[in-house]
């Protein structure tokens, strides 16, 4: 469903020209989650902003449904294949429409039909009840608004969902709520999922497989029964897994 | 404890007066800190950040506080004036927030932060305590520390950014620190180094340590007594090893919706909330 090859990420020009992603390929099959699992700069969002779309430089190739997309243009349909929910609900809703008017965006600008009735589908999906729809989003919690992203992602049946850290602005008790809905909708809708995020928890709960980066490569690729038994074979790795254990992990003190 | 507690709060109330009703924001808290490390969990909105606040003083102008005591060594924080709470302030107890960035003073290097703080609380004079500086940063494990005092912040990582905070408050040997999420910006490898860094802070001197967070994995390994904290009162106070065995229904809601790696499931359960709980500590 989702193809990387060989992918090379960079921001900024001329000479603070920056590598952030140095030759990531994994491959994620239809129906499958996938983890990819980092610090802040390992490369982790990079590489999912430049499946989204959202940044234009980067080299390689990169398959969306079998179909290969380009950094600069993409057709319509390739846009359709993808879906992005944010880390904080708070800055991706826009903050003076109803929930209701979010969530219809993304139809309005296909000229989907029915949307009203679609909307009201939708919310009920996410588990919100009907009348939420004319709530603005300072009046619903968190936890309500991630499902309201959630609901705008789901609205044109993308089969490709990207993750990037949707549960954690949120609390534990909320976040076990969302992860349970992305897990029901994955089923029923049969969707794929690419989940960026730094809780090895989360993903060993939610991901089939778990690339895990640092420095803008994949150091090393695992199952989550791998992840879970403790077979990791780099020494980074043992390092995160035994972080969200709570052992004291061997960590060198450095600068 | 055998010994006296160093912090001791007894049925803490804070409220926000409202147009129509008064918003009872914390209710009743009560607990001791020693020389241990107490975690103080809670979700958003239970009321720990305004706890830890409130020892200091340092509440929103609208909010009111009232309490039996709160009681420091051998002082009641709530009869002082304010220039003797200024005296307590950064010298006997220090805090931590969350995030450097928004903590330090942006347009100062970092060393002339920290120096300005030993000028103020142990008058030494410029030359001093530009050596002080450098043995503070020394001391939280940060490299060529003459190099780091000439950074602004802006110029440093935030786990370097949370050492320089910590630095800055051990410079007067505080007897509690109140570290309300010091951590939860950091990436997991650099949080080690900073708990590891407040450990040894302890270690040839007691000091109480009130570790505000809602990580329950990070208390559970980090911390020696956990009170735990739910819509404005505390559920139940039990030793961090016996986390895992908590009786409260809440603490147990917790940890079940917790996804963890040693423990895998298929679906988390999802916290079920009862108002009989606030019931019960109410009394």
């Amino acid at each position: 469903m989702i193809e990387v090859e060989n992918l090379f990420v960079h921001y900024g020009r001329g000479a603070s020209r920056f590598e952030a992603v140095s030759g990531v390929s994994f491959k994620v099959e239809r129906g499958e989650t996938y983890g990819l699992v980092g610090e802040s700069g390992s490369g982790k969002s990079s590489v999912m902003n430049a499946i989204a779309g959202r940044h234009e430089d980067w080299e390689g190739t990169i398959h969306l449904a079998s179909s290969k997309v380009l950094p600069r243009k993409r057709s319509r349909a390739d846009r359709l294949n993808v879906q992005i929910v944010f880390q904080d609900p708070y800055g991706s809703v826009h903050p003076k429409h109803p929930v209701g008017q979010s969530i219809e965006e993304p139809l309005v600008i296909n000229r989907a039909p029915n949307r009203q009735a679609r909307v009201a589908d939708l919310l009920k999906n996410v588990g919100l009840p009907g009348h939420f729809r004319y709530r603005f989003p300072h009046q619903i919690s968190g936890g309500q608004r991630q499902r309201v992203s959630i609901a705008r992602a789901l609205a044109l049946g993308s089969p490709i969902m990207l993750l990037d850290e949707p549960t954690s602005a949120l609390d534990v008790s909320v976040q076990a709520e969302i992860l349970n809905l992305l897990q029901d909708l994955k089923q029923k809708n049969q969707l794929t999922y690419l989940i960026v995020t730094h809780d090895m928890g989360v993903v060993a709960h939610m991901c089939d497989r778990i690339g895990v980066m640092k420095d803008g490569v994949i150091v090393e690729e695992l199952t989550k029964a791998q992840l879970i038994s403790g077979q990791v074979k780099h020494p980074y790795t043992r390092e995160l897994r035994a972080a969200s254990l709570g052992e004291e992990a061997s960590l060198e003190i450095s600068v | 404890m055998a010994a006296k507690p160093i912090l001791s709060i007894q049925n803490l109330e804070i409220t926000f007066p409202m147009a129509h009703r008064d918003f009872r924001a914390v209710k009743g808290v009560s607990f001791d800190v020693g020389n241990e490390k107490v975690g103080l969990i809670g979700e958003s909105g239970s009321g720990k950040s305004l706890t830890g606040r409130s020892i200091l003083r340092l509440l929103p102008g609208n909010a009111q506080a009232r309490a039996d005591a709160i009681r420091f060594e051998d002082r009641d924080l709530l009869g002082l004036s304010e220039a003797q709470m200024r005296e307590i302030r950064g010298s006997r107890i220090a805090m931590i927030l969350q995030d450097p960035k928004f903590s330090l003073n942006p347009v100062m290097t970092v060393g002339d932060q920290i120096a300005e703080t030993c000028q103020i609380h142990l008058r030494l004079d410029k030359k001093q305590a530009y050596s002080k500086v450098v043995d503070l940063l020394e001391r939280v494990h940060i490299r060529n520390p003459e190099r780091v005092y000439g950074l602004f912040p802006h110029e440093v990582s935030g786990g370097m950014g949370q050492r320089i905070m910590i630095a800055m408050m051990i410079v007067a040997r505080p007897s509690l620190i109140i570290a309300d999420e010091p951590t939860s910006a950091l990436d997991v490898s650099v949080r080690q180094q900073v708990l590891r860094i407040l450990d040894e802070l302890r270690e040839d001197r007691p000091t109480g340590l009130l570790f505000i967070t809602h990580d329950l994995n990070l208390v559970r390994s980090f911390c020696d007594r956990v009170v735990i904290m739910y819509a404005g009162q505390v559920m139940e106070t039990l030793e961090a090893r016996d986390l895992d065995n908590a009786k409260h229904p809440y603490t147990r809601g917790l940890l079940e919706a917790l996804p963890r790696l040693d423990r895998p499931r298929e679906r988390l359960s999802v916290l079920k909330r009862d108002p009989e709980w606030l019931k019960e500590t109410a009394k």
